[in-house]
């Protein structure tokens, strides 16, 4: 009987010991699949005119690629056995575009109401984050890559208070994998009079005019920021004195905190000269971290945003001009101006399915008197400084994350095409529903 | 200035002896004559990069103007002007004809009589305003002739228009003479709109319009064209009546059926908004059926995938470089539409739709360069040669060849680069935008500017405010694709 339950015992227990091992190996097996599958982390690219924005260009070097990061850039690198090696003779490294105002992934298809998710109900939505709305499978984002724009600011709008605006990489399976900072900034839309359509709510709101209107609405903006600060100073007395009474969770005003301790900043549509003003004044009163966004009148005031460092986002560029009578270059030459007058500033496009036009803003500034290694930086390194994360992006230099293309020629020339893009250290897909339809039908027989 | 010195010395001839009559009217008819001599005389081009559209890129060359048309054009040492030409330095600079936009509503005080599905029998001609600040701003752009184009609201629309951007002239002078008469067609979304209650663009509570779907839009221009043929009948019923030596009543003149008569007489041309294959060929078919054809498809975003076919009818196609996604039907357009319509042998043009577009269309002709693999002659016919060829209008415009209009545009770089920039145009050999004349003149019109402002200041009593406009809702009609201001790109 003994005999017996020992060699039953025995037995079970090589079962047991066989499923763990089999586990074990299964296991192994696993991980070498996945590890394989991402290999190689490890990139040289070879041969290339390296273009590093912040630094002196190289005119012909390599930029080592590891785990997501520039490891390596200079005339000679030496790279690991493992590295996957891009031969990018004649061709140029160039850190990826910045687009610093879109709503990709807000928006696919501008005439249908049911795919956009850029404007909430009512006046104040500081709790509204962009970017738990991002859609990474858009049809638009790959075609906005594909012409170098590696990275873009997305936003909520239309509303005094939109939303959180997002900071996201052109490529991930999911918005997390996109997210390089969120929130980027608040978004705000200085009351202004409504136009078009907009018109129509005034009279819905009871207001006798648009002045009324506007009056109405800053006091509501005022009210609110006054209201934050308050909540701020209460939750701060809360933290110090514990015998204090614990206050109820307000998600608006909670969201608004970090706003009003000039820790988010704040991108705020303004787009006349006395919008900007009173964007201004409202930002020194609440003590806000303001970018002016829009900013068509930016030159007008540009000696006091130079004074104050106050950054502004201009585009597009190519819009008309708002009067008559404006010179007719006047947007194409402003950023000229901006930058004679020592303002920092970047571009936008203002859009989600033209994304891919964001270098044609900054060249036809510098066709109209912007010199082109401002235009250059105005779409990588000035909004990574705008934004605060020029440790990471707008630039070619060791540390940074890889968002880097590699073209033909001058990126923001039309004649320029990408052949290679790196987001955050990874090779990504230059086809898009473009190139699938141009190839598709090109010959149809 | 011109007109009025003859005209006053021909008022004072009539005081004249009659024995003088014939000796002043000799000598008015040589000043005259002299006058326009001055006006238009010869403009000479030198030292520039001529790219012609029709035969190839000079370097080192030369443009002669003489009273508006091209006289010469070649190499330096080829072309020969007169003492008294205007000599225009192009050193470093690129020449290329009038930038043509196939497809405009600038200048225009109205664009859309959308209240039928039928509206053959308006003209843009009655409705041209000289004063549209955007002639001058595309001018700066290099733009010199437009189609301008009735709105895409209803599937038969009205008669367009061609003008030239003669800024400063009155509106008649800006209509080119003799021109190709052409009709705006439209399918898909824009005519189906005031058809539907849930449309994006809110008839508030107007009445429905028939059509609301593609099926309606084909049926509207079939009964159109059924109509028109019946009418016909009626006049030669009634020619045939007149030529026996009958008495007949005259049918009932009516201006919708003559304007739709005329497009199967071949005397009215055919220009059809269009987005999708499908409508493409639904058109195409409808054409065939009355016996015309269509002279080019707008838009037509989906051409690529039925390029065959619109060559085949012989149609052109005039599109966008790379607008898209702003609504369904544009869900499909790919930026290598022109190209691949081009290479199946469409006449292709690039064009604006659009005030803010009409300004550089030379950088959307580059766009085709980039996405089609294009080179720079056949981007520049995309913007040039090919859409005079759409409106018929070829033998006078398009390139830069002896005899044709002198239109051109004067480059400070390749056209093509995005560092390019216009710095003068000129339109029968007058120039109209000068970028160094408009940079001088910006002072005097500030400071101006500047007085008037302070003149209304000091005279306007203090309590006496300006009223604030009413508000009224204002609501977009059905048509036209340009998009309202601060949208994000509803086009």
């Amino acid at each position: 009987m003994n005999k017996e339950r020992i060699s039953r015992f025995l037995l079970k227990s090589l079962k047991g010991l066989t499923v763990i091992l089999l586990l074990c190996a299964l296991s192994y097996v696993a991980w070498r699949q996945s590890a394989l599958a991402q290999q190689p982390a490890v990139y040289v690219i070879r041969n290339a005119k390296i273009v590093t924005v912040t630094g002196a260009t190289i005119e012909r070097g390599s930029v080592l690629i590891r785990d997501g990061r520039v490891a390596e850039v200079g005339a000679r690198v030496a790279a690991p056995g493992n590295a996957k090696v891009i031969d990018a003779t004649g061709l140029s490294v160039y850190p990826g575009m910045i687009d610093s105002g879109t709503q990709l992934g807000l928006t696919e298809i501008g005439s249908i109401q049911e795919t956009h998710d850029t404007t909430e109900l009512g006046d104040f939505n500081p709790h509204m984050r962009a970017i738990v709305a991002v859609q990474p499978n858009s049809e638009l984002i790959p075609v906005a890559r594909a012409n170098g724009i590696t990275t873009a600011i997305t936003h909520p709008s239309g509303r005094l208070v939109s939303g959180q605006a997002a900071l996201i990489n052109l490529d991930g399976w999911t918005w997390q994998e996109m997210t390089v900072k969120a929130p980027a900034a608040m978004w705000m839309e200085y009351p202004r009079a409504p136009r078009g359509r907009g018109a129509g709510f005034v009279q819905a709101e009871g207001a006798a005019n648009v002045a009324q209107l506007r009056e109405r609405q800053l006091a509501a903006l005022r009210q609110k920021l006054e209201d934050a600060q308050a909540y701020a100073k209460a939750k701060e007395a809360r933290a110090a004195d514990k015998s204090l009474p614990p206050r109820p969770m307000d998600f608006v005003l909670e969201a608004l905190v970090p706003v009003v301790k000039g820790e988010l900043p704040v991108l705020m549509v303004a787009n006349s000269e006395r919008e900007i003003k009173g964007a201004i004044e409202i930002a020194d009163k609440y003590k806000l971290k303001l970018i002016i966004s829009g900013a068509e009148d930016a030159w007008k005031v540009a000696s006091t945003l130079k004074e104050k460092n106050i950054p502004v986002i201009i585009g597009p560029v190519t819009e008309l001009p708002n009067n008559e009578d404006d010179d007719y270059d006047v947007n194409y030459s402003h950023a000229a101006k901006l930058n004679k007058a020592g303002v920092k500033f970047a571009f936008q496009t203002a859009d989600a399915a033209y994304v891919r036009n964001l270098p044609y803003q900054a060249g036809t500034s510098a066709a109209f008197g912007l010199p082109k290694d401002e235009a250059l930086k105005a779409v990588t390194i000035y909004p990574a400084q705008i934004f605060g994360v020029d440790n990471l992006l707008g630039s070619v230099e060791v540390g940074k994350m890889a968002n880097l293309i590699v073209t033909d020629g001058d990126p923001l020339e039309f004649k320029t095409n990408v052949k290679h893009i790196f987001i955050n250290g990874k090779p990504v897909d230059l086809s898009s529903r473009h190139t699938r339809l141009y190839d598709k039908f090109k010959d149809r027989p | 200035m011109r007109r009025s010195l003859p005209l006053a010395v021909l008022n004072r001839e009539t005081t004249m002896k009659r024995h003088f009559t014939i000796l002043f009217t000799a000598l008015v008819v040589a000043l005259a004559s002299v006058a326009q001599a001055q006006n238009k005389g010869e403009v000479l081009i030198k030292n520039a990069t001529i790219m012609t559209a029709s035969h190839g890129v000079i370097e080192g060359g030369s443009i002669l103007i003489r009273d508006g048309k091209i006289a010469a054009v070649g190499k330096n040492s080829e072309v020969k002007a007169g003492a008294n030409a205007r000599v225009i330095d192009a050193t470093g600079m690129f020449v290329t004809p009038g930038i043509i936009d196939a497809h405009s509503h600038s200048a225009l005080d109205s664009i859309n009589e959308g209240s039928v599905s039928v509206s053959a029998m308006v003209r843009m001609r009655d409705v041209v305003d000289n004063t549209d600040i955007n002639i001058y701003r595309q001018l700066a752009g290099g733009t010199t002739t437009i189609h301008a184009l009735h709105g895409s609201a209803n599937a038969i629309g009205g008669q367009n228009v061609i003008l030239k951007l003669k800024w400063g002239k009155p509106a008649e002078e800006m209509i080119v003479p003799d021109q190709t008469r052409t009709i705006k067609f439209a399918l898909g979304e824009n005519p189906k709109r005031a058809g539907n209650q849930t449309n994006p663009f809110g008839q508030g509570n107007r009445p429905l319009r028939f059509p609301a779907t593609r099926m309606g839009v084909e049926f509207t221009i079939r009964e159109a064209f059924q109509q028109a043929r019946e009418y016909m009948r009626e006049w030669d019923d009634y020619a045939a009546a007149k030529e026996r030596g009958e008495d007949p009543v005259p049918p009932r003149r009516d201006l919708k059926l003559d304007a739709i008569a005329d497009i199967m007489r071949g005397k009215l041309f055919v220009h059809s908004h269009c987005y999708r294959a499908d409508e493409i060929l639904m058109l195409m078919n409808v054409a065939n059926e009355f016996g015309w054809k269509v002279l080019t498809f707008q838009h037509v975003l989906e051409g690529y995938k039925v390029a065959k076919e619109i060559a085949a009818h012989g149609a052109g196609g005039s599109t966008f470089s790379d607008w898209w996604d702003y609504k369904i039907e544009a869900y499909d357009a790919i930026p290598g539409n022109a190209a691949i319509m081009h290479h199946k042998g469409v006449v292709v043009s690039v064009n604006s739709d659009s005030n803010d577009l009409a300004r550089r269309l030379y950088q959307e002709a580059a766009k085709t360069i980039k996405y089609g693999g294009l080179t720079d002659e056949e981007a520049l016919r995309f913007i040039t040669l090919n859409p005079a060829k759409q409106i018929k209008m070829d033998h006078r415009i398009g390139s830069i060849d002896v005899g044709k209009d002198g239109d051109l545009a004067i480059f400070n770089a390749n056209p093509f680069s995005i560092y390019a920039r216009v710095e003068m145009t000129l339109i029968e050999g007058e120039v109209y935008f000068d970028r160094k004349e408009d940079m001088k003149r910006r002072e005097a019109i500030a400071k101006e500017k500047k007085e008037l402002i302070e003149k209304e200041r000091r005279t306007a009593p203090q309590e006496q405010r300006q009223p604030q406009p009413p508000i009224t809702p204002t609501v977009s009609g059905p048509g036209d694709d340009q998009p309202e201001k601060g949208e994000i790109k509803n086009k």
